[in-house]
């Protein structure tokens, strides 16, 4: 321990314009120094005013008196043992000034391991990792970020991870008390309240005043995000706290609170029975999913409920909800007669259709016959804020449960039991039959549709789909990227989808650039379980933040990544073939301001430079298949690898 | 060089004259510039934005009228956008594009039957 007494950052500054004098007077006046002084050779020549200052005598007189600037815990320490508690595999982050207390603590007191330092590059990386590893693991990150520049570059994929019902676990770095910034760079990544930035779109937040309200903020933060529904939450970490020795009071009170998750909400039992009442009565009852399957237990009890009605599932994907070649896969809301809807947030735009967006006027209609019972188990309905949108709009039901759907489920399961009468169960057993074969026909239809265009440069979705399928179908495999409707759901359609981990659904706003980050942590997660990870990547997605292949390659992530290159923001561009056919004009120029070409982009040259292996362009359909192949052994070697493939727009 | 382009011009003009049900190549070459690949796929294969167009099960007079009036997310095509012409010549690219393999004779396909 060098600390001379309780000395903290205040008696270094205070001294701080003698120490820099007086310590290099120091540093070469000392036995030690002198015996190291041949190392230090190479170090450039001091300045002009350097050399008159190391000439000058300290400020503050003896050398003695000047303090010693280290302790042996700092407050960041504390915050480790915190941390440590709530049991994070990761930490991703940008390194940040504002967090470098927490950083280094992390790093020596703290080991590196639960949490692991991930190094991205750019913090909207950092919170899509964390965004895409919980899809496959249930388990939150933790990402670190300046409470300034770092979370305005976090922000869009944190509105991204709520309102796909993501938590995140957000630590700001911060400097609240003026007297501790340092130089304009510090002021500048200075702010009086830091989460305000992102309140509108994160679940709960706070600003601690001291290790013990850190502690207790923190096993709190975590409980919230953690009950459902779902949502980031954001603590500031003072940077005066993680850097200041832990104060003598809150060495003798901080405590870790225990941390206890919550049992989710299920349904109320008079509202199940109700729903049961009217589903086992349906002649034509459609369960739609949402985000039903909360954790991999849910798509079995959807199924169990499904197969227990005898009633099609239509899966919106936001989630991996049911299993894609189930009997029970598919249902035509047209012809229901009780709806069931389960943690489905556009409930409305489930039910409904609409003017078509490149028409004048603004015209919507039910899409369910009239009498058509609609019930909702929803967990939005607990929770809620008004001024980002991503609620939808508000859906007029018959029924609406205020629920955790998975947790609901059991008892809802239960309940239609109770009332399936031998006359219902051959009813059920006959239309599951009628069902059965339409889903059967429906497969037939996408398998003929699929060989259209087979051999078509650019490559065909379909083709690509398939290609790939054939060389991960027997792999523990995991899609992870979102497929609908960039890559015109083929995956979805054709390939055999029955486990939690192989589809995690979309964006969550729909904010493009989420996709390689939430590959890159969705694999993360899938590396320990040695699952081989398949990202079908569009170009324009990539491009906003494509160090995050760096951080793959550096950490040694195995993930495979088919590139979706059609060399254009593609949904964009047909807007603008609609928009100008709309007026009248010519249609010839959708490509200006959307293309990405002229230069194309060389995406395996790219993922060299990054440090992983890289493979492309790929122009002719016969040369996927065996790139795919070698492909695959680099990722079973437990490195990243990308493929660019040219590809159809859709 | 000026003789050779007036002429090189006269030759397509003849052709096209001469070919009332449309050129395929010009055909091709709209239905890029055009954006009608966007939906569509290069080979008019259909993707999840728009239908299946290549080969037409329409007939040109069906395509016409229904660029001119879609129905669901394609916008309408005025004669402003594109002429009858040009759009008989679109027809003519999709004539030419041939049917695909049946499935049954594509392998990664045939093998998904039964599962």
């Amino acid at each position: 321990m060098a600390r001379k007494g309780p000395v903290g950052r205040r008696g270094f500054l205070k001294g701080a314009a003698g120490a820099a004098a007086g310590a290099a007077a120091l540093a070469t006046s000392t036995p030690a120094a002198k015996a190291q002084a041949p190392e230090r050779a190479a170090t450039p020549l001091p300045s002009t005013a350097l050399a008159a200052a190391e000439k000058s005598p300290p400020i503050r007189g003896d050398v003695s008196t000047v303090d010693v600037y280290t302790t042996d815990r700092p407050g960041a320490d504390f915050m480790v043992d915190v941390i440590k508690t709530l049991n994070f595999d990761y930490v991703c982050a940008n390194p940040g000034s504002s967090f470098r207390g927490l950083h280094e603590s992390l790093v020596n007191y703290g080991g590196n391991k639960a949490p692991e330092f991930i190094t991205c590059c750019h913090e909207e990386s950092s919170v899509a990792m964390a965004h895409g590893y919980f899809k496959i693991e249930g388990k939150p990150l933790m990402v670190m970020a300046h409470g300034t520049v770092g979370l305005q570059h976090a922000s869009m994929a944190i509105y991204n991870a709520y309102a796909d019902r993501v938590p995140v676990y957000i630590v700001l770095g911060n400097i609240q008390d003026i007297k501790f910034r340092r130089s304009d760079v510090e002021w500048a990544h200075s702010v009086q309240d830091a989460a305000a930035m992102v309140r509108d779109y994160t679940k709960w937040d706070d600003n601690p005043v001291s290790l013990g309200h850190f502690a207790e903020s923190s096993v709190r933060a975590y409980k919230i995000a953690m009950t459902p529904p779902y949502e980031p939450v954001v603590i500031v970490a003072d940077a005066v706290l993680q850097e200041e020795p832990m104060p003598e009071a809150d060495r003798r009170t901080a405590r870790i609170p225990k941390l206890t998750l919550p049992a989710p909400p299920a349904g109320d039992s008079g509202a199940l029975a109700e729903a049961a009442k009217l589903l086992v009565a349906a002649e034509n009852p459609l369960i739609v999913a949402g985000r039903s399957a909360r954790t991999p237990q849910g798509i079995a009890l959807l199924v169990e409920l499904a197969e227990t009605l005898q009633a099609p599932v239509q899966d919106r994907h936001f989630r991996m909800n049911f299993p894609s070649l189930h009997p029970l896969s598919g249902g035509n809301i047209a012809t229901a007669d009780v709806v069931l809807g389960l943690e489905v947030q556009d409930f409305w735009m489930a039910t409904h259709t609409q003017t078509p967006i490149n028409r004048m006027g603004m015209q919507s209609k039910p899409i369910t016959k009239p009498g058509a019972k609609l019930v909702t188990i929803y967990s939005g309905d607990l929770y809620g804020k008004s001024n980002y949108q991503d609620f939808g709009r508000y859906a007029e039901v018959d029924l609406s449960i205020a629920a955790d759907a998975e947790a609901t489920l059991p008892a809802l399961i239960e309940a239609c039991r109770k009332l399936i009468t031998p006359d219902r169960r051959r009813a059920m057993q006959a239309r599951g039959a009628k069902l059965a074969e339409a889903s059967k026909a429906a497969r037939e239809r996408d398998i003929e549709l699929a060989a259209y265009g087979w051999d078509a440069s650019p490559i065909s979705t379909a083709r690509v789909s398939m290609e790939l399928w054939n060389q991960i179908k027997n792999e523990d495999w995991s899609l992870v990227s979102d497929v609908n409707p960039f890559f015109s759901s083929w995956p979805l359609r054709l390939w055999d989808f029955k486990k939690h981990y192989q589809y995690l659904g979309e964006h969550g706003a729909y904010g493009i650039g989420y996709g390689a980050p939430a590959a890159v942590g969705a694999a993360l997660a899938n590396r320990k379980h040695g699952r081989l990870t398949v990202n079908i990547q569009c170009d324009g997605d990539l491009n906003y933040a494509p160090g995050v292949l760096w951080t793959a390659a550096h950490h040694r992530i195995p993930l495979l990544t088919i590139m979706h290159n059609n060399r254009a923001y593609h949904q964009e561009a047909m807007y603008l073939t609609d928009m100008a056919a709309r007026a009248n004009r010519s249609v010839s120029t959708f490509s200006v301001g959307s293309g990405i070409n002229d230069p194309n982009i060389d995406y395996a040259t790219m993922a060299k430079a990054y440090g992983m292996y890289g493979k492309g362009p790929i122009t002719d359909p016969k040369d996927l298949g065996p790139a795919i192949k070698e492909a695959i052994a680099v990722v079973k070697r437990g490195e990243p690898a990308l493929i660019d493939v040219v590809t159809q727009p859709r | 060089m000026q003789k050779l382009l007036l002429a090189a011009l006269l030759l397509t003009a003849l052709v096209r004259a001469q070919d009332p049900a449309g050129n395929a190549g010009a055909g091709q070459r709209l239905y890029m510039k055009n954006g009608c690949y966007q939906c569509h796929g290069t080979v008019g294969q259909g993707t999840i934005a728009g239908a299946r167009i290549g080969p037409p099960r329409l007939n040109a007079q069906g395509l016409i009228r229904y660029v001119r009036r879609p129905a669901g997310q394609m916008p309408a095509f005025t004669e402003k956008v594109m002429s009858d012409r040009e759009l008989a010549d679109v027809y003519a690219f999709l004539k030419t594009i041939p049917p695909p393999k049946p499935s049954k004779d594509i392998p990664l396909l045939n093998d998904l039957r039964g599962k």
